[in-house]
C-alpha cells in the first residue's frame, strides 16, 4: 500500500526522463498557475528538508533508481486523506518541471482513500 | 468584423481616474481572429530572443509552437531558449546597465509614459492578440488588462519623480543620507494568467528604479508580449529589456541561477518558488515571490438586509470567481456565507453565474473565455473530480463546456459553483479555474477562523453594511489585501501581495521601487574633533 502511484503513460515519460537527465524527483507543488501540480527534477535539485513529507518512492521498471515523490508537511495535512496518482496529459507548462519542454505536463489524479487504507498508512 | 455601437456599459478594475472613458467607449463587436481578413493585429509567424536592441536568434536554433487556447490550434512558433541566450541576455542588460541607472529620474519617467501612450494608442490590437495569446475575453483586455498596465507604466513614471531619499540629524554634527540606487540586473519571470499586465507589474517599477532587465514570459503565453514590444521596441535604449523565452528548465533555471542577477522577481507557485529562492541563496541574492492563495469571500448576514443596489453588488462579488477564467492569484474561491441567509444567497448567486455568457474570446460579449492550456483544463477537471469524490455538491457547472464549431478544439470549463466544507481540497487548493467552492459560517469568530484556515494569504473579501464588521474582519485576515465591498479592483496605487506561503514582497504601490533598489548610506560628520577611540 502506498500513497502514491503513476499510470503507464507516466512511466513511459519518466523512463525517457531518467535517460537525458539520470535519477529523478517529484515535488508536488501547491499554490498559483502551475501550482498542484507535481513537478519533476533530477535527483536532489530540490532541497527538501523539515518542511517536507516523503509520500513514497516510485519503482519504475527500466529506472535505476526509484523516484521519490515529496510534498510540503503544510500541504500534507490537507491532502493526507487522499490517494495520488501521477498521470501525465498533452500541455505546455511549467516551472522547472523536466518534462514541459517535450510537450507534456505531468498531472495529480487522486480517489479518497478507505478508512482501512488511512489505518494501514498510519502518518508519514 | 461586425460591428454594432452598443452604449452598455463594460465593467471597470480600478483602472484610477478613468472609470468614464473606459465606460461605453468600445464597440460591441466579435474581432476578427489574428492574421485572418480585418484582423486588427496580426502575429509573425516566428519569434526570435529580443537582446541589446535587436531580435537574436536562439543559439541551439530551437523553437517551439505556441497554440491558443482559443482553438487549440498552434499560430506562431518561438525560440526555445538555454543557458547560452541568458548569458547573452545578461551580458547585454550589464552592458546597459551602468547608463541607464545614471539616467535622471525626469527620463526614466518620460520613457515610461511614451510606453504608456503607445500602448493606449494601440489598445485594440493589444487587446486582441492578448485575448488569442490567453483565451480570456476581449472585454476584460480592453478594459482592464491593458488599461491597467498602461495606468502602471504612467504611476510609476510619477512615483519615480516624486520618490525622495532621507535625511536625519543623528547629533549635533553627524547626518545620515539615504540615496535610491538601481540593483544593476533584475531577472523576471513572468506567469500565463495575465502575460502583459503582469510583465508590467515587474517591468514598471523595475525600470523607474534604473535597473535593466531580462525577462522570460511563460512558456504557454510567450507571444503577445512580442506584440507589445514591436509597438515600443523603438523608445527603449538597447540593453534596458531583454526578453528570452522558452521553458522553465531550460531558460528560467539558468536566469535564476545567473551570477550576473541582482535580484529576481517571480510569480507562479511553492515548489517553483522554493527552488528559486534556492538558487537565489546560492549568490546571496533577494527575491520577490507572489505564489498564489485560496481567498475567502466572507458574506456576512447583513448583505442581505435589503434587495438593493448592494445586494447586485454583493452578488456580483459572489460570481467574480469567473473573472478571467478562474486564473487569477486572488480568484475568490472561497465563498463564506453566513448561515442565516446562506440558501437565499447562495440561490441568488448560482443564478447570477448561470447567466454568466461564455462564448468566444474575440467577441465583446462573452463574459468567460478558455482556460490557457490543455494542462490547465485538465488540471481543472480533475479538481471537479475529487470535489465530487470528497462528497461536494454541484450546484452548476461541473463540467467542460463544448461551444461547437472552431471553438470544440479549445479548452472550455462551465463556471462551477461547489457546497462543501473549508476541509475539502477543493477548499484547499488553487484550482485556478472557474470553480468557487461555497461553506457556511455561524458568527464572526466562525468566518474568520475559517477564512485564516489556509495555507496562504494573499487576497480576501469581506461584504457587510456594517463598517465595524467589515473593517474589523478586514484586519483580522491574514491576507496582504483585503478587498472590502469590492473585489478584482488593481489599482497600481495598492500594494499587493501575500501572507503565509503567498510569497515574499510586494507589488505596486511607490514601495515597489523599494523592491528594486539598493540603499546607500552616507554617514557624514562634520565635527573637527576626533572620536576619542584611538
Amino acid at each position: 500500500m502506498s500513497r502514491v502511484d503513476l499510470t503507464e503513460a507516466a512511466a513511459d515519460l519518466l523512463r525517457r526522463l531518467a535517460g537525458e537527465h539520470g535519477p529523478l524527483m517529484f515535488h508536488q507543488s501547491g499554490g498559483c498557475c502551475d501550482g498542484s501540480a507535481p513537478m519533476c527534477y533530477p535527483a536532489g535539485e530540490f532541497r527538501t528538508g523539515g518542511a517536507d513529507v516523503h509520500l513514497g518512492d516510485l519503482d519504475v521498471a527500466g529506472v535505476a533508481e526509484p523516484v521519490p515523490v515529496w510534498m510540503s508537511r503544510a500541504q500534507f495535512e490537507y491532502w493526507q486523506h487522499t490517494h495520488l496518482t501521477i498521470d501525465v496529459v498533452t500541455g505546455r507548462g511549467s516551472g522547472f518541471s523536466l518534462e514541459a519542454p517535450e510537450g507534456v505536463r505531468f498531472l495529480i489524479r487522486s480517489r479518497l482513500l478507505t478508512d482501512e487504507e488511512l489505518a494501514e498508512l498510519g502518518r508519514c | 468584423m461586425v460591428q454594432r455601437v452598443c452604449n452598455v456599459a463594460l465593467p471597470t478594475f480600478g483602472v484610477e481616474g478613468s472609470e468614464i472613458e473606459q465606460r461605453g467607449s468600445f464597440r460591441m463587436t466579435t474581432y476578427a481572429a489574428p492574421g485572418q481578413p480585418g484582423s486588427v493585429v496580426a502575429f509573425e509567424a516566428r519569434y526570435d530572443h529580443f537582446i541589446g536592441g535587436e531580435y537574436v536568434p536562439p543559439a541551439k536554433g530551437q523553437y517551439f509552437e505556441n497554440p491558443t487556447p482559443v482553438t487549440g490550434k498552434v499560430f506562431t512558433e518561438v525560440a526555445r531558449g538555454t543557458s547560452e541566450d541568458v548569458d547573452r541576455a545578461v551580458t547585454a542588460a550589464t552592458g546597459a546597465a551602468d547608463a541607464w541607472g545614471r539616467t535622471s529620474p525626469a527620463e526614466r519617467a518620460a520613457l515610461l509614459n511614451q510606453i504608456a501612450d503607445r500602448m493606449e494608442a494601440n489598445l485594440e490590437a493589444i487587446a486582441v492578440a492578448e485575448s488569442w495569446e490567453n483565451g480570456k475575453p476581449v472585454r476584460e483586455t480592453l478594459v482592464a488588462d491593458i488599461p491597467l498596465a498602461v495606468d502602471h507604466f504612467r504611476y510609476f513614471a510619477g512615483a519615480i519623480r516624486a520618490q525622495e531619499g532621507s535625511i536625519s540629524q543623528l547629533d549635533a554634527d553627524t547626518v545620515a543620507y539615504h540615496f535610491h540606487e538601481p540593483l544593476g540586473v533584475v531577472g523576471q519571470i513572468i506567469p500565463w494568467n495575465f502575460p502583459i499586465l503582469m510583465a508590467t507589474w515587474k517591468l514598471a517599477p523595475a525600470l523607474a528604479a534604473g535597473n535593466c532587465v531580462v525577462l522570460k514570459p511563460a512558456e504557454q503565453t510567450p507571444a503577445s508580449i512580442h506584440v507589445l514590444l514591436s509597438l515600443i521596441a523603438d523608445l527603449l535604449p538597447a540593453g534596458v529589456v531583454n526578453i528570452v523565452n522558452g521553458f522553465g528548465a531550460e531558460a528560467g533555471k539558468p536566469l535564476a541561477q545567473h551570477p550576473g542577477i541582482r535580484k529576481v522577481a517571480f510569480t507562479g507557485e511553492t515548489t517553483t518558488g522554493r527552488l528559486i529562492m534556492q538558487y537565489a541563496s546560492e549568490n546571496i541574492i533577494p527575491v520577490t515571490l507572489e505564489l498564489g492563495g485560496k481567498s475567502p469571500n466572507i458574506f456576512f448576514s447583513d448583505v442581505a438586509a435589503a434587495d438593493d443596489a448592494f445586494y447586485n453588488k454583493a452578488q456580483e462579488g459572489f460570481a467574480m470567481f469567473a473573472l478571467n477564467q478562474g486564473e487569477v492569484c486572488t480568484c475568490p474561491s472561497r465563498a463564506l456565507v453566513q448561515a442565516s441567509i446562506y440558501d437565499r444567497f447562495l440561490t441568488d448567486g448560482v443564478a447570477r453565474v448561470e447567466k454568466i455568457q461564455q462564448g468566444n474570446p474575440l467577441d465583446t460579449d462573452t463574459m468567460i473565455g478558455a482556460q490557457a492550456s490543455n494542462d490547465q483544463f485538465e488540471k481543472i477537471l480533475s479538481y471537479i473530480d475529487i470535489g465530487r469524490q470528497e462528497g461536494a455538491k454541484v450546484l452548476t457547472g461541473g463540467e467542460k463546456a463544448d461551444l461547437g464549431g472552431e471553438l470544440s478544439g479549445g479548452y472550455y470549463v462551465k463556471p462551477t459553483v461547489f457546497a462543501g466544507d473549508n476541509k475539502m481540497r477543493i477548499f484547499q487548493e488553487e484550482i485556478f479555474g472557474p470553480v468557487v467552492s461555497v461553506a457556511k459560517f455561524d458568527d464572526y469568530d466562525d468566518a474568520i477562523k475559517t477564512a485564516n484556515d489556509t495555507l496562504y494569504g494573499l487576497g480576501a473579501g469581506v461584504w457587510s453594511r456594517d463598517g465595524n464588521t467589515a473593517f474589523r474582519a478586514g484586519r483580522d485576515i491574514e491576507a496582504g489585501r483585503v478587498w472590502t465591498n469590492c473585489y478584482h479592483a488593481y489599482p497600481a496605487h495598492a500594494a499587493f501581495g501575500g501572507y503565509k506561503q503567498s510569497g515574499i514582497g510586494r507589488e505596486n504601490h511607490r514601495m515597489m521601487l523599494d523592491h528594486y533598489q539598493q540603499t546607500k548610506n552616507l554617514l557624514v560628520s562634520y565635527s573637527p574633533d576626533a572620536q576619542g577611540f584611538f
